[in-house]
């Protein structure tokens, strides 16, 4: 038990804070994960981290063991049959990224009903017996006019990149900037383009509307467009404004040879795809009878000027910057939500 | 006689599999566990009744999986807040199927075309009925879903139910005889003095009605839809078909055959997943299991053959 605890210790220490008493009472119970898509590359990094996170606490003693299974089809179906099968199974808990946020609700109360813990995030459920770990986008949106807002304090003309039209990430972002244009109205959008997260996309598409805009300051963003927008803006000779990025590698790689040609200044948000890992600690602190609010909110992870180098470094060619999330950051999360 | 061995090979494979999850996950062997495997496999089954009834007379219908789709999306919203314009829109559906059947056979088009179209007006009809996920059951559809009845599991009552009405209408009654008979020999049928045209309208008219019974069952156990709820029904339903015996030619398809072969399918799933096999592998090895039986039961006939 105690070397158990100085081991668990050493974990939380390693990434962040100081070590805390976590003498878990679930070195028996199982953790499941219930994955409805692997398929991108953010999937694919919310996997690695579960592995790695998930493998460390087993062999810590934290929990007894965390299977992951991913559905094959992405269908609400078959996912509900897969978590019908880890109730059959006897887990203790289920960690859940779901198909569908309400086909899913018939599987999920039969979990509950069996007692067991069900933990969605990401692709979060409605069944209101399961702990959401959500994702903040409207704040996500708000904060960039908020950081712009710190930097220009006289204000100027904004270009809004949007994702994919319809959406439902697309609109929570969309309107969070729009809020935060309206507490910050020193600013005005002047412009609003769909770049569907999509660099190659985003630069045609903010090309295109160029000519028609005057002077910009600022480029607010949702992820997977920064990188083409700069593109674009560079190649029709404008003076580059302060274009939020959205954590993504080729994005970060353009901004810091910005920043060593002319000290380029900006910001960089998105979400962790080790998001997988902080529900997963979530999910051993509700085991471990912890009181756990149901609607938690999941921090976003945001990348100042002076944490550039640390995380390109870290991240690989292609892919997303990530973070994986400690049992210290989890019950900071869930202190932050009572 | 010759009935026999066709449900013999479904029945053995569902035993075999049954067998093997029990070993492997004991704690399925209890009255809880069995309806935890077999629940979602009803509205399978039922699906798989309707595809049925479609290849039955020939034809291969591609928009099972949208259709039941489109069925829980009203199922979850019409029905719940105004019955009576709900039913309508499902007796309406059903209308809609039978007339295509009608259709089909008029103007000789290919099935396989005209249900892929359909499929695109289900999954449209569907995503404008319901464009985000959600919506509730009727309490008595889900009051009916989660019944627990003494003894037997809900899941295993409702396969049974399936299979036997089924089976008595497909197989012991005058009518099912004349719709196999469409499949058989369509020509000879017409001979005799039928209209196919109403034969074949009947044939696709219950593979609605069961389609729409599939879709509100499915909505009855996620308790809500989604207009992508079902898509993987179409291809389990066909393969839930042949997996039970049924061929896609000459009106050979055996109802029991068909509930048995769904089961059989849905195990497979959750054998796999108690196996805990990589997902990458699970496609690939239900393909298998589906192979295995069919190459099963063409040593089994030619066995017969030579004998």
């Amino acid at each position: 038990m105690k070397t158990r605890t100085k081991l668990l210790g050493a974990v939380v220490l390693l990434s962040a804070g100081l070590p805390v008493a976590g003498t878990a009472d679930t070195s028996d119970k199982r953790i499941a994960l219930s994955n409805n898509y692997a398929g991108n590359s953010w999937r694919q990094a919310m996997l690695q981290s579960w592995d790695k996170v998930t493998k460390q606490a087993v062999a810590d003693g934290v929990v007894a063991a965390a299977d992951a299974f991913t559905t094959a089809e992405n269908q609400a179906t078959e996912q509900a049959a897969q978590i019908q099968n880890m109730i059959l199974e006897g887990y203790d808990a289920i960690v859940l990224n779901a198909a569908s946020p309400t086909a899913l609700n018939g599987a999920v109360k039969e979990a509950c009903d069996a007692g067991i813990v069900v933990v969605s995030f990401d692709g979060i459920v409605t069944e209101p017996c399961a702990y959401r770990i959500a994702v903040d986008f409207k704040e996500m949106g708000r904060m960039q006019v908020e950081y712009l807002a710190g930097r220009l304090p006289e204000g100027g003309n904004l270009l809004e990149i949007r994702g994919l039209a319809g959406v439902f990430v697309d609109d929570e972002i969309s309107a969070g900037i729009h809020a935060g244009v309206e507490q910050f109205p020193q600013f005005k959008i002047v412009g609003s383009v769909h770049g569907d997260w999509a660099q190659d996309v985003a630069q045609k598409a903010v090309a295109g509307i160029l000519p028609s805009l005057p002077d910009i300051v600022g480029v607010v963003t949702q992820g997977g467009d920064g990188y083409g927008a700069a593109q674009a803006i560079a190649a029709a000779g404008r003076e580059m404004p302060i274009i939020i990025m959205g954590n993504r590698q080729d994005e970060l790689k353009w901004w810091k040879e910005a920043r060593d040609a002319n000290g380029y200044e900006t910001v960089s948000v998105s979400i962790a795809p080790g998001v997988s890992t902080l529900a997963f600690w979530v999910a051993q602190q509700v085991l471990d009878g912890q009181k756990v609010p149901q609607d938690l909110t999941v921090p976003f992870l945001q990348i100042n000027q002076a944490d550039l180098d640390a995380a390109l470094a870290t991240t690989p060619e292609g892919g997303v910057a990530n973070v994986e999330y400690t049992l210290e950051d989890a019950k900071k999360v869930i202190a932050g939500a009572m | 006689m010759r009935r026999d061995p066709r449900i013999l090979l479904p029945v053995l494979s569902l035993a075999l599999l049954l067998a093997a999850v029990f070993w492997v996950q004991p704690r399925a062997m209890s009255y809880f566990g069995i309806n935890l495997l077999f629940n979602l496999a009803v509205p399978i089954a039922l699906a798989t009744i309707a595809q049925m009834f479609i290849i039955m007379v020939e034809d291969v219908d591609l928009s099972t999986g949208t259709f039941v789709s489109f069925v829980a999306c009203v199922t979850a919203t019409f029905l719940v807040e105004t019955p009576l314009l709900g039913s309508a829109i499902l007796v309406g559906a059903i209308l809609v199927y039978a007339a295509l059947g009608a259709l089909i056979h008029a103007r000789q088009l290919p099935a396989i075309v005209v249900t892929l179209g359909m499929s695109f007006v289900w999954g449209g009809l569907a995503v404008l009925i319901l464009p985000a996920p959600g919506g509730a059951p009727p309490d008595w559809i889900r009051w009916l879903m989660t019944s627990k009845p003494p003894l037997v599991p809900m899941a295993i009552v409702a396969s049974v139910l399936i299979a036997a009405v089924t089976h008595l209408l497909v197989m012991r009654s005058a009518f099912g005889t004349l719709l196999r008979g469409v499949g058989g020999n369509a020509r000879s049928v017409a001979r005799a003095g039928w209209n196919v045209t109403w034969l074949k309208a009947a044939a696709y008219g219950l593979a609605g009605l069961f389609g729409v019974l599939a879709g509100m069952s499915l909505v009855g156990l996620t308790t809500s839809a989604d207009a992508n709820i079902a898509l993987r029904y179409t291809l389990l339903a066909i393969a839930g078909v042949i997996l039970g015996g049924g061929e896609f030619t000459g009106g050979r398809v055996s109802p029991v055959g068909a509930v048995i072969g769904a089961l059989t399918l849905t195990l497979a799933g959750s054998f796999l997943s108690f196996l805990k096999l990589s997902p990458d592998w699970q496609i690939g090895a239900q393909g298998a299991i589906l192979i295995l039986v069919l190459a099963a039961r063409l040593i089994l006939r030619r066995g017969r053959a030579a004998a």
